[in-house]
């Protein structure tokens, strides 16, 4: 039982599922992918290292392409947010760190050890006040320096909306390009880990994606949290930097050591296909893993509701990461091969960020569409506590909707 | 230049010498105007921090100078039990959730349970969600001021385990998030700092309602992590300036999460900050239960009479390590310095009061514990055996009046799902088993 607005970490990394997707163990026989798992998450060293997109940040850079003799080390989520904010704080001397309870580590542990090693002056607590939280980092921003500042719920994140919107995002634009915040990055946690209710669940990302001048990105997995931060916090723009909660200990990769960056405002293929398009960022992507492998091997108890002929579909299952700006010509093009889209997304349905991307596509796609755009999202009502297994979309839910569009 | 009235003979002389000396006064304020260059950082008018009332010492006598309240036996006894109560919870509650080591931490049950005495059962409370070190053992103690009230531990017990007989949040909010029209108790929200404007507009509201205005106030419970939030100076600022009768209480225990207070502001506390909004402030020993009380009653009484806000703060704090269980007759015996660690135990410090009267016993102790412990088992299994409410209350109350049609139809999507694989799909069939009636108010609901 989760008990606070703000919770210490033991409590919390009790209550957190291994996994989220197939709740529960399946049925005799079904062997399901959870995120512990799932193939999308890279577990080799050989696999880490051919990352897409992946650039090697070295310091006397003579072959940054080169990944030969790259050290590999297993990490997962809070452990790679860490790793990058370190490489952060060692490379530059302008860099701090700061939120509330970071000092000690933060409530997720990444920040664990920071304020050791780089002294409080760099790392270090802040009162409760998220709008001060930003506006101290937008001044700090505002001097060139680069303020990696954490708000401890995405849920906590509104104080700080005037700050973020009002004067991160449109710095640079009022001041006819002569002051910018880009270095700028909030780090907060995100989505829902099932049992979080109101206010320990929510994915704000579409309240920020009508702030031009931000950008806000999501990562999926150890890796790209690391390389996606790094990229994040050496942009020349204000990022907010949304991390899944639920994946900082259930998601773990071979994660390279070294310095390296990976690309902002552009999505990932994670599975090719050619017969419809299913898009999403954070942590359905591993619903949408499962869902795949119950479309194409349906334990007997579903196969009655899934035909024979959508079980060969090819699905195209690209991460989405950049949530603004985001990748819209990748999209596009996916769907203009396979003629079908479905969007993920924990959000609400009303005005969340599907809503843009439907519109976008169908404007792009609109004479190459075969199916009606379809969103699987949370329901228009705040998250709630006891039914949030019947809210979040899960497998099952985008399972249908690939089926429904596939047979449209 | 300072509206209120801070009781330390100090800062009158302070304000008697600048006024000997001054020019006359600014056009538009009553500022003095002085040739003397002279910085200020205190609200006491000197290097001493703001003063701690306190009725009773740590072996439960009255300090020097000291009157203790009326109170008879009867009120003390429910003040004790209350008081007791908390603990209680805390243990049961934690040790049913095996969710590690208990944490204990003094001050709260004195403050919580001294100021609900001190209220009116009819002044509306904007409780929020305090930051406390220890998730739970702490945030129990929130649900003191209701169970004072009479909300009853099967309510309690019901929202903490969300079942179909939570009132308070029909199972969408975590636990102690409570609340109840009935008792006069704004619904918990876990964002901080959000209730203190709101209390202000409250005690606006009961102003402006003519059956309420000339007896009851808002009173508003937070902690000094909260106190950090851009909301609290809002609130504090209206409640004054519009001005509205609202009572703060401000719960000051030294921690926020891991964050000790001393990271959380460079000030002398929170009631340093009421001066500077213009109100009445009062710092208290928040492990007294018996200073909490006066304080609070007489805090509530200026809130009505000036129509304005008040603030009180209730300073907590733990010397050492230890717990209720420990054997008072043991305690006495030990070290002055031992026993002045012990006050930090605001129940053993009340219990030694209740003693040296005559009204409590090692027996009755004995017998409280045992029976309190009782009740809050009973209350457990009962909520634990019960479901959670219909699945269909997750649509329900996001409007009040006609339904939006994006609700109507994400309702009819869901129950389209759950006809489909409800029967069939493990994870969904035992998921819907935990619901009265197992989903089937929407499955064999007409629309």
């Amino acid at each position: 039982m989760l008990v606070s607005r703000r919770l210490t970490s033991h409590p919390l990394v009790s209550f957190i599922r291994r996994n989220s997707t197939a709740a529960e163990p399946p049925p005799a026989g079904g062997h399901l992918p959870s995120i512990a798992t799932s193939q999308i998450l890279r577990s080799t060293r050989e696999r880490a290292l051919r990352t897409p997109g992946l650039v090697w940040n070295d310091d006397e850079d003579t072959n940054s392409i080169v990944s030969v003799g790259r050290e590999c080390r297993k990490m997962n989520v809070y452990q790679a947010v860490r790793d990058a904010l370190s490489i952060a704080l060692t490379k530059n001397d302008n860099a701090v760190v700061f939120g509330e309870d970071i000092a000690f580590g933060g409530v997720f542990r990444c920040t664990m050890g920071l304020a050791e090693e780089f002294g409080r002056e760099r790392v270090f607590n802040t009162p409760l006040t998220e709008q001060g939280i930003a506006g101290f980092a937008i001044g700090m921003a505002a001097m060139g320096h680069t303020a990696i500042a954490e708000i401890q719920f995405a849920d906590y994140i509104y104080p700080a909306f005037d700050q973020l919107v009002n004067e991160a995002a449109k710095i640079r634009y009022r001041s006819g390009g002569q002051f910018n915040v880009g270095g700028l990055t909030i780090r907060t946690p995100t989505m829902s880990v099932g049992h979080g209710g109101l206010y320990h669940s929510q994915s704000p990302e579409g309240f920020f994606m009508g702030a031009s001048g931000l950008k806000i990105v999501i990562p999926r997995s150890p890796i790209q949290a690391k390389g996606l931060l790094l990229s994040s916090i050496r942009d020349p723009n204000p990022v907010i930097f949304m991390e899944p909660k639920i994946l900082y200990r259930s998601a773990i990769e071979q994660v390279p050591i070294d310095d390296f960056s990976l690309p902002l405002g552009r999505a990932e293929t994670l599975v090719s296909g050619a017969d419809l398009t299913l898009l999403t960022w954070g942590t359905p992507i591993y619903h949408c893993e499962t869902a795949l492998h119950l479309l194409a091997d349906p334990p007997p108890e579903l196969a009655p509701h899934i035909p024979e002929s959508v079980r060969k579909a090819k699905i195209e299952l690209i991460d989405l990461r950049s949530i603004l700006p985001w990748d819209a010509e990748a999209v596009a093009e996916s769907v203009s091969r396979t003629g079908r889209l479905v969007i993920v997304h924990e959000a609400g349905m009303t005005a969340g960020v599907g809503a843009e991307i439907a519109s976008e596509v169908q404007k792009r796609c609109f004479l190459r569409l075969a199916a009606p755009v379809k969103r699987v999202t949370g329901w228009d009502t705040p998250v709630p506590l006891q039914y949030e297994k019947f809210y979040i979309p899960d497998a099952i839910r985008i399972m249908d909707s690939i089926v429904e569009t596939l047979s449209y | 230049m300072l509206r209120c009235k801070i009781p330390t003979p100090r800062l009158r002389s302070l304000h008697s010498q600048s006024r000997s000396v001054h020019l006359g006064y600014l056009p538009n304020s009553r500022s003095p105007i002085v040739p003397t260059l002279s910085f200020f950082n205190s609200v006491t008018g000197s290097d001493e921090k703001i003063p701690t009332f306190r009725v009773l010492d740590g072996v439960g006598k009255p300090v020097d100078g000291a009157e203790v309240p009326e109170l008879d036996e009867a009120f003390a006894r429910k003040l004790y039990e209350n008081m007791q109560l908390l603990p209680t919870l805390d243990t049961v509650l934690y040790n049913v959730q095996r969710q590690g080591k208990t944490s204990f931490h003094y001050g709260e049950e004195a403050t919580i349970i001294g100021s609900a005495a001190a209220l009116e059962p009819d002044d509306d409370i904007v409780d929020l969600i305090a930051l406390l070190f220890f998730p739970i053992a702490g945030q129990y103690r929130e649900m003191g001021v209701i169970l004072w009230r009479g909300y009853g531990l099967d309510a309690i017990m019901a929202q903490c385990f969300g079942n179909m007989d939570d009132t308070a949040g029909k199972g969408r909010q975590m636990p102690v998030h409570i609340g109840s029209p009935k008792y006069h108790f704004h619904t918990i929200s876990s964002p901080l700092a959000t209730q203190i404007p709101q209390a202000a507009g409250v005690g606006y509201a009961l102003r402006r309602s003519p059956d309420r205005r000339s007896r009851s106030i808002a009173a508003c419970y937070f902690g000094e992590g909260a106190a950090s939030e851009g909301d609290f100076h809002a609130g504090l600022l209206l409640a004054s300036t519009i001005p509205s009768p609202t009572l703060f209480i401000a719960r000051n225990n030294g921690f926020a999460i891991s964050t000790p207070s001393s990271e959380q502001y460079y000030g002398d506390g929170i009631a340093s900050r009421g001066p500077g909004y213009g109100i009445d402030t009062i710092r208290v020993d928040g492990n007294d239960i018996l200073a909490v009380l006066v304080a609070v009653r007489e805090a509530r009484k200026r809130t009505l009479k000036q129509g304005r806000a008040v603030l009180v703060e209730a300073m907590s704090y733990r010397v050492g390590h230890h717990s209720t269980s420990d054997d008072s007759f043991a305690y006495r015996q030990r070290s002055e310095v031992e026993d002045r660690k012990r006050v930090d135990n605001p129940i053993a410090r009340f219990r030694l009061f209740m003693e040296s009267r005559g009204w409590w016993s090692v027996t009755e102790e004995e017998e409280l514990k045992a029976r309190l412990k009782g009740d809050v088992m009973k209350a457990l299994k009962r909520a634990e055996s019960l479901p959670r409410c219909e699945l269909g209350e997750m649509f329900k109350d996001v409007y009040g009046g006609e339904e939006p049609w994006n609700i109507t139809e994400q309702r009819g999507e869901l129950t389209r799902l759950i006809k489909k694989y409800g029967p069939v799909w493990e994870p969904w069939k035992k998921e819907l088993a935990k619901f009265k009636n197992g989903g089937k108010d929407l499955t064999q609901s007409a629309s």
